[in-house]
């Protein structure tokens, strides 16, 4: 089985700290990691290979200090990082993104399963995946927390929902998203670690994929940022004293409004 | 300049002030010998930093490409997301905010309805502010699926031409809605905050919170249309019921390789304990490490249950198995902005802060009254949950009389 997983690297939100005086990101000395959903969709394409044998190729669109994504992913168990590289992607959208992926999956061949994190921490559009499988016309099913199982070229997996889950079937190849629900990530093993290291990542500009000028970077972008601002700061709250009864007997008063 | 070409600084101008390092979100400016340096693989081309300097150093080519005629778009459209035959609140949400765009543009508010056998649902459409109702009936559109959903919007909008798009930031609107956007060549933005109109350019300004919500960015989509649009729960506001008001139905039917999916549902599973979905509850009460185990949780539910709200849970309450992750709220949970949202035994980590901070009204209850959650709380009460909650839950009961 060949599996596909697309991962992003982002900033490490646990190491960022807020400004207390303009309320914005400190984002100095902030760690680069994967982004937290991917880690998912990392390890269960691990799985899927150790449950069907075959070979999981892990591609990323990204600078290129993005090859230490690639090595941690190769830690954790994939076979091989791909790193989409080039000044040409600058200023991609969703639409940009999700394209330049799909030529570098049409590039890498054939494969079974794509998997993806259902969103990416930075972002949180959840639009990559989705553009993904339709610029490669391929079924997808998003939100996925179980993979039930997989033979004669269908795969039964549960998808959730605000209610609960449904059980969708699908042909494959196809790509999946994947939620946190799905399984718990393992740790890089020892061995992982030193192939890691030593791992070849191949490397691909938009020249190597073939993608269309038009399609990528900030020319193929429909959407333009146009204002950067700062929102108001929350106000700091008003602290209510007393025991419990009676900051209970206040709150309940001052939210009167709302909850009747 | 760089082979990238669009952002260049003109060190003659430049004046070392790092005001530009300040506002860049991709922290990709430097100043080196009082001079500004942007790292191009960490520029996203945003603009920012064109923005915040006062020397005019910094130039922005945004690859301004020749103007399409785009005026066979018009209209402003809502896809209404139905379950079950029972159209979702999300997209009342949406008419409320698409009659003012559709007013400010001149054109008509449209409903989108995809169902099996639910002709009746599209007069509350109409009562909810839709001109026109655009109703695809069928069987093979009975529940969401990806392939049918998504042609079936694909050929209507290319037949109709809306100029403007508005879905929910739902499980179903997220998967439908960007699989049309690519397929129509359209620009996307997910999950606006705040939506607007440029009347001169008809431009719909979408903004949208960014990186963990402390900054926030307008996006527009200059030369695509229709220009589309994600907005969550609770977001946008109802608008009041009109029984008077009436809309033209337009009825479409599909072939079979319109209607037809690749993917087949096998089983729908209901499985939430309580019945109110934590992104649609007005009211949220979630608890965290605080309550020091699981069985805890129950005087958090008792107050959800009082208050007619939703149970929500910090990660770490999650990770130790005290709640189900449909519970979880912030960062790698739900993102929920209730009209009030009762924090108790929770820290206020940023991961959980990100997914709650737009809540209108906050109230923390932590014994810690250095917890970063009362920073964003609008009422902080300091002290012990196990006595304020209970107390709590008995002045709400007396006050709502349950």
């Amino acid at each position: 089985m060949n599996i596909i997983v697309c991962i992003k690297q982002v900033p490490n939100t646990t190491d960022v700290k807020i400004d207390p005086v303009k309320n914005t990101l400190i984002r100095e000395g902030v760690e680069s990691i994967i982004n937290p959903f991917d880690t998912y969709a990392i390890e269960e394409a691990v799985r899927l290979k150790e449950r069907f044998s075959g070979k999981v190729t892990v591609v990323t669109m990204g600078p290129l200090q993005a090859e230490s994504a690639l090595r941690e992913a190769i830690s954790l168990g994939c076979d091989e990082g791909i790193l989409v590289s080039d000044r040409k992607f600058a200023g991609s959208d969703t639409w940009a993104t999700s394209y330049t992926l799909s030529r570098a999956i049409k590039k890498i061949g054939a494969f079974d399963i794509i998997l993806c994190g259902k969103q990416a921490s930075d972002g949180d559009t959840a639009q990559v995946g989705p553009g993904i499988s339709t610029h490669l016309d391929i079924p997808q099913v998003t939100y996925v927390k179980k993979i039930e199982e997989i033979k004669d070229n269908k795969a039964r997996v549960e998808r959730m929902t605000e209610e609960g889950y449904d059980v969708i079937e699908t042909p494959i190849p196809c790509l999946f998203t994947v939620v946190k629900e799905i399984n718990t990530p393992r740790l890089p093993s020892l061995k992982g670690m030193m192939r890691a290291r030593s791992a070849q990542i191949i490397q691909w500009t938009a020249a190597d994929i073939n993608a269309d000028p038009k399609n990528i970077g900030l020319d193929g972008s429909p959407t333009r940022v146009v204002k950067i601002f700062t929102p108001p700061p929350r106000k700091g709250g008003e602290i209510l004293r007393g025991d419990a009864a009676e900051v209970s007997n206040k709150l309940t008063e001052l939210l009167k409004d709302i909850v009747i | 300049m760089s082979d990238a070409g669009k952002i260049k600084i003109i060190l003659e101008k430049c004046g070392g002030c790092a005001l530009c390092v300040r506002v860049c979100p991709f922290g990709a400016i430097k100043v080196e010998n009082k001079k500004a340096i942007i790292d191009l693989s960490k520029c996203n081309l945003c603009g920012a930093c064109v923005d915040s300097c006062k020397f005019s150093a910094i130039i922005l080519e945004k690859g301004i490409v020749e103007k399409k005629d785009m005026s066979a778009y018009e209209d402003v459209w809502v896809f209404c997301e139905q379950k079950k035959g029972v159209v979702q609140t999300i997209s009342f949400e949406l008419l409320g905010e698409g009659r003012k765009l559709a007013k400010k543009l001149g054109g008509k508010l449209c409903a989108v309805l995809l169902g099996d056998n639910i002709e009746s649902k599209t007069d509350e459409l109409a009562w909810r502010g839709a001109d026109k109702i655009y109703l695809v009936d069928s069987p093979q559109l009975k529940y969401y699926q990806d392939d049918p959903y998504t042609k079936v919007l694909v050929e209507l909008a290319k037949e109709y031409k809306p100029e403007v798009m508005l879905c929910g930031a739902t499980t179903i609107g997220r998967s439908l809605i960007s699989r049309v956007a690519i397929t129509i060549d359209a620009g996307l933005t997910a999950d606006c905050t705040g939506l607007d109109i440029d009347e001169k350019e008809r431009l719909l300004l979408q903004t949208r919170p960014a990186f963990g919500g402390n900054i926030m960015a307008t996006i527009i989509t200059p030369n695509h249309r229709p220009q589309m649009a994600t907005v969550r729960h609770k977001v946008m506001k109802e608008p009041e019921l009109d029984k008077s008001r009436k809309a033209e139905v337009i009825r479409k039917k599909y072939p079979d390789n319109i209607l037809s999916t690749r993917t087949r549902i096998v089983d729908i599973v209901e499985e939430i304990e309580e019945t109110i979905n934590l992104s649609e509850a007005d009211i949220i009460v979630s608890g965290g490490r605080g309550l020091g185990g699981p069985n805890n949780f129950s005087i958090i539910k008792e107050l959800a249950k009082v208050l007619g709200g939703a149970v929500g849970a910090s990660r770490s309450t999650v990770d130790a198995g005290w709640m189900p992750y449909s519970h979880q709220v912030g960062q790698t949970g739900k993102t929920v902005c209730p009209k009030l949202y009762i924090a108790c035994g929770i820290s206020g980590q940023i991961q959980h802060l990100i997914g709650m901070q737009s809540s209108k009204v906050i109230v923390a209850i932590n014994k810690d009254s250095d917890a970063p959650i009362f920073k964003v709380a609008t009422y902080g009460i300091v002290g012990d949950l196990f006595e304020v909650v209970p107390a709590l839950t008995k002045e709400f009961r007396k006050l709502l009389k349950k």
